[in-house]
């Protein structure tokens, strides 16, 4: 255990858990706006997985990871515009409704693959850009300053998410949308209209938390997300629709899964002992939620499609 | 009186008794049909012939009692955790730990079966289906109590619990319980269990197994439990209305976790007939545990809300589901192509026939209004205001983050 | 509830009669799904001009997709390579990781009179116990398996990961300068156990001081986790990988990134880092194919175990040139490569 409290291993092992903690921060702070809107997706894992893909095809062939985002981006938004009807307009039920987007984002996803690709081509992805001067700090710099692009923007959106959702008036729809949608229609909110934006946002984060994942693999395979997608849905909760709840959370889950990766590369635990010690960022995550045990109140309106006649 | 507002006012408007169930059918078989038309689209970008594959897949799915046998075996599992979904949505909580349920299921009852190997079938078998109910239950009773008593959402802790079992298999299955025969070459799998363990086969020279009566027997007992015992009530109450219920003297919490502990113990049971009525006879792990639940856990919800959270409706609607994934292996041995085309092809069907749910109870309604060609004049049916009585799903089942639009929290129930 | 009851009832209506009219069509035992069209992707010869020879139709079952460069792709490679010296056709099932789906893939290869069908994955085993009886006249094969259950229609065939495994581990521990070495595999098991643990007794064999650490990360297609394997390794002062299994693409990322020679196994990796793959030990389970399929012809189904070695041509090392290795190492390797054939050296099976 000696060699794991060594300084270059666990600053190592931070930024691994930054790194890991990505994906899910991306996803989670889409969905908790979405969730906050009153409106449920459990399908981020499949719109992560087309993101993913998306992102890997077009870098592949383009040589270029920007273009590979963008069409991420494009991929979320159409992803959200085909949410958003199978929600608002259809009112489908939403928890089933993300059972079928995952299936086929899953199955769509190793199809494409399968067929355009085959063999697994690496792709370049971006690189690591270190921030002039804070990337300089012993250890601190190397843990947090000296990642790449996505892993800045998921942090970077956690305040502006707080700001948005907290101090502009859009974001007052979105809560007041969430809790309760006749009284804000009633006064000239448009409901739906304010679920059609978050849908889209949600999505096109989600597909973007898939393109940062793919981009620093470098690669893409079937299931490539492996239930990181539901783990970031399993995180709105645990930050309690906050979006510095979901960073914490985030990360949380990031840096255990790091730090039981590095007892398993130092010989720390071994053989069977290694598979109970990959349950504690699940475990840990429940056993401080209860800890913790704030009773936050979910959007009352979550998962209720609104329909005016009545 | 002045004009009526609703059909019953009248008293005297009766719909075509035909318009109900044909509705109920049609709209959803026109959702699949769409989907698979989307699907053949697929196929013949993939250079495919749609129609032979399709032919493959109603042949492999029904096409004969051997391939009914296979459906009705793969729905089996369907079917079970798909009766526990209806009791937990109904009673207001929202299970996505069904594979983990199902694996923790599958473990007790094969540490049965290897801790008794040589009792008599007629015990045994019992013996590992009610430990795969015991093993199920504590893995759903555990985010129950979470939920009840410490305010954990059940979406985290169950999507939680399923990493835990997974882990927990693999462990088990690294050491203590593997095969000690294989030798050098090492593999995630228990020893072939007890053959007194074994599901018996049904009477018919297929391989269908008692599992299937078993998951249909449960399905009946689901029914009976919500609909016909005191307990159901409550328990639907408590979906209905949490506050209401509690300020009327109901047991809330223990309410909570009693539906996700019966829940999990029909997912455990599944567990155990995945393991006990497999071919192979053992619990593999070969490849992560998905290799032996086959997704059930997430399947049996859609099976479930197919069957508009009503135990008895599950049976058809898990039959369907089982004939798709049955037959999309045909479907993939016959036109070669990709196997993760059946996925999303599944996937499609799912977005589709739940879109049109909704669609579902508004053509109804307008189809029993006064003023379309169905009705006549005399009833005694209730009011077909659309929301809150044919959406079973947005009123009565709703998965719920919330109670009742004044309810607030929902952490306290 | 009257509502759901009744839309119960006509579901379950609707759900027998469907029921019903398909029963009607076909009430004999096992008719069998139609004849699954040749995927010829092996190049096949015309018939002969004398009596032509049906084309044997060799069928495979596999639990990842058949392009893995992985553990599927080198059996359906193996089978594409005997179809150009053989009139075979070939069909697949990839990606059937839920074994019950497989053991159905299985007998409907089996129903269709296919004259092999390989079940290739160990966790097939259980049902192709019972689905060898049901067939005594299909050969079926199995692997990786030592054991053909006493059947005499299955064949049952292995690798000695663990050879080509020791000779990547004597160059690694050749090239390391910092002496640490990263393993990273799935789960100790089958042939990835075999390999890594060839790998771990090669690499100390030739360096003692060497410290090899291995990783498994518990998890077939978690590419991410292989991914921050790899780049724990790398922390902790590796400069040589390695690895096995379909998520090791994560990881072979990871050493193209920080220009990390890599040694594979299961397929020619090379396409994965064309800069730093040193070496992969390739399958090739052709040998062992060619021999089952003459004694299908000639009447044997099974009851016999195979294992490709370096002894008898299964496995083969192949280098990358593109990768600059020192001939030094290269010629320890090519000896080490001959100890093993004659058995002057002997790789330690793990524990």
């Amino acid at each position: 255990m000696g060699d794991f409290f060594t300084v270059s291993v666990l600053v190592a092992t931070l930024a691994s858990g930054i790194r890991l903690a990505t994906p899910f921060l991306l996803a989670g702070l889409g969905e908790t706006i979405g969730q906050r809107s009153g409106v449920l997706n459990l399908g981020v894992e499949g719109v992560m997985l087309l993101g993913a893909f998306t992102a890997y095809y077009v870098t592949l062939e383009t040589d270029s990871p920007t273009l590979g985002i963008l069409a991420a981006v494009m991929a979320g938004l159409m992803m959200g515009l085909v949410y958003a009807f199978i929600t608002l307009v259809m009112q489908a039920e939403q928890g089933i409704s993300g059972i079928g987007i995952y299936l086929f984002g899953l199955g769509f996803t190793d199809l494409l693959f399968q067929k355009n690709v085959g063999t697994p081509i690496p792709i370049s992805g971006l690189g690591d850009i270190d921030i002039p001067l804070l990337s300089e700090i012993p250890k601190i710099g190397e843990v947090f300053f000296q990642h790449s692009l996505p892993v800045y923007i998921a942090f970077a959106l956690v305040p502006v998410v707080w700001f948005m959702i907290n101090k502009t008036t859009f974001g007052l729809n979105i809560r007041a949308v969430g809790e309760t949608p006749e009284a804000a229609d009633t006064l000239g909110v448009s409901v739906n209209g304010t679920r059609l934006i978050t849908i889209l946002i949600a999505n096109t984060m989600a597909c973007l938390a898939g393109a940062a994942l793919a981009l620093e693999v470098g690669i893409f395979q079937q299931n490539l997300t492996a239930g990181q997608g539901f783990i970031a849905i399993a995180l709105v909760y645990f930050g309690a629709w906050r979006s510095y709840g979901v960073m914490l959370g985030a990360l949380l889950f990031g840096v255990v899964q790091a730090t039981v990766l590095q007892w398993k590369t130092l010989g720390i635990v071994e053989g069977a002992t290694a598979s109970l010690a990959a349950m504690a960022p699940a475990l840990l995550t429940i056993v401080v939620l209860v800890i913790v045990s704030r009773r936050v109140a979910a959007p009352s309106a979550l998962t209720r499609p609104f329909d005016r006649s009545g | 009186m002045t004009m009526p507002k609703t059909s019953a006012d009248v008293g005297s408007i009766r719909s075509s008794a035909l318009v109900r169930p044909f509705v109920a059918l049609a709209v959803p078989l026109a959702a699949v049909a769409v989907a698979f038309t989307i699907g053949a689209i697929m196929l013949l970008a993939l250079g495919a012939n749609p129609i032979d594959g399709y032919a493959a897949l109603l042949d492999g799915a029904f096409g004969g009692w051997n391939e009914l046998a296979d459906t009705a075996i793969k729905s089996a599992p369907l079917l079970l955790v798909g009766v526990g979904i209806c009791i937990a949505f109904r009673a207001g909580v929202i299970n996505i730990g069904g594979e983990g349920q199902i694996i923790v299921g599958a473990i007790f009852s094969t540490v049965v079966a290897l801790a008794l190997p040589d009792l008599p079938r007629i015990f045994l078998v019992p013996l590992v289906l009610i430990g795969g109910a015991i093993g199920g239950g504590i893995w759903g009773a555990i985010p129950g109590a979470l939920k009840a008593y410490a305010g954990v959402n059940e979406i985290l802790s169950t999507i939680m619990m399923n990493i835990i079992a997974a882990q927990f298999l693999s462990f088990l299955l690294q050491d203590l319980l593997t095969d000690k025969a294989s030798g050098a070459i090492k593999i995630q799998q228990t020893e072939r269990l007890s053959e007194n363990a074994d599901l018996p086969l049904l009477p018919g020279d297929t391989r269908l197994h008692l599992g299937v009566i078993i998951a249909v027997f449960v399905a009946m007992l689901g029914y009976v439990l919500l609909f016909r015992s005191a307990l159901g009530v409550r328990l639907r109450a408590v979906g209905h209305n949490a506050n209401a219920s509690r300020y009327a003297g109901m047991p809330v919490k223990r309410s909570i976790v009693q539906a996700l502990a019966f829940s999990g113990a029909c997912a455990g049971i599944a567990g155990a007939v995945l393991v006990f009525g497999s071919e192979s006879h053992r619990l593999i792990a070969e490849g992560g545990a998905s290799g032996f639940t086959q997704s059930a856990g997430f399947n049996g919800i859609v099976a479930a809300l197919f069957g508009s959270l009503h135990p008895l409706a599950t049976i058809p609607a898990s039959f369907f589901f089982g004939g798709m994934l049955t037959g999309g292996i045909a479907l993939q041995q016959e036109l070669q192509v990709p196997a993760a085309l059946i996925v999303a092809l599944n996937g499609i069907v799912v977005l589709f026939v739940v879109s049109s749910l909704k669609l579902r109870s508004r053509l109804t309604a307008w189809a029993e209004s006064p003023g379309t060609g169905f009705t006549q004049v005399e009833t005694d049916r209730e009011p077909t205001v659309p929301r809150a009585e044919d959406s079973l799903l947005a009123s009565t089942a709703r998965p719920p983050g919330s109670s009742a639009p004044s309810a607030p929290n929902e952490g306290d129930d | 509830m009257k509502a759901s009851k009744s839309r119960a009832i006509a579901s379950a209506a609707a759900a027998f009669a469907l029921v019903a009219s398909a029963c009607g069509s076909d009430d004999a035992a096992d008719e069998p799904a139609a004849e699954p069209p040749a995927e010829t992707e092996a190049a096949t010869d015309e018939p002969a001009a004398e009596p032509a020879a049906e084309p044997m139709k060799v069928g495979i079952v596999a639990p990842s997709a058949e392009n893995d460069l992985a553990w599927s792709q080198s059996m359906f490679d193996s089978v594409n390579r005997v179809g150009e010296g053989r009139d075979i056709e070939v069909a697949i099932s990839g990606g059937l990781f839920v074994v019950e789906d497989a053991a159905a893939a299985l007998r409907g290869y089996a129903e269709d009179g296919f004259d092999l069908v390989i079940a290739h994955g160990t966790q097939f085993g259980g049902p192709l116990q019972e689905i060898a009886d049901d067939f005594p006249e299909v050969a079926f094969a199995l692997g990786t398996s030592t054991d053909f259950f006493g059947k005499d229609n299955i064949f049952a065939y292995s690798v000695d990961a663990g050879q080509g495994g020791y000779v990547n581990g004597v160059m690694a521990a050749q090239l390391t300068a910092s002496n640490v070495i990263g393993v990273v595999g799935p789960v100790p098991a089958g042939d990835a156990k075999l390999y890594i643990d060839g790998f771990v007794a090669g690499a100390e064999a030739q360096n003692p001081d060497a410290e090899v650490n291995v990783n498994y990360i518990d998890s077939f297609g978690d590419v991410q986790l292989a991914s921050e394997a790899a780049k724990a390794h790398v922390a902790n002062g590796a400069d040589v990988l390695t690895g096995t299994a379909q998520m090791v693409v994560g990881a072979t990322g990871v050493a193209a990134e920080e220009g990390i020679p890599w040694f594979g196994t299961q397929s020619n990796q090379t396409d994965l880092g064309s800069d730093i793959v040193v070496s992969s030990q390739v399958y090739h389970w052709e040998i062992v194919l060619e021999q089952m399929l003459d004694k299908i012809n000639a009447g044997t189904l099974g009851g016999e175990a195979f294992v490709i070695s370096f002894e008898n041509m299964g496995l083969e090392m192949e280098y990358n040139d593109g990768f600059g290795l020192d001939a030094d190492v290269r010629a320890s390797a090519d000896a080490t490569v001959a100890g093993i054939s004659d058995g002057t050296i002997e790789v330690p099976a793990g524990e």
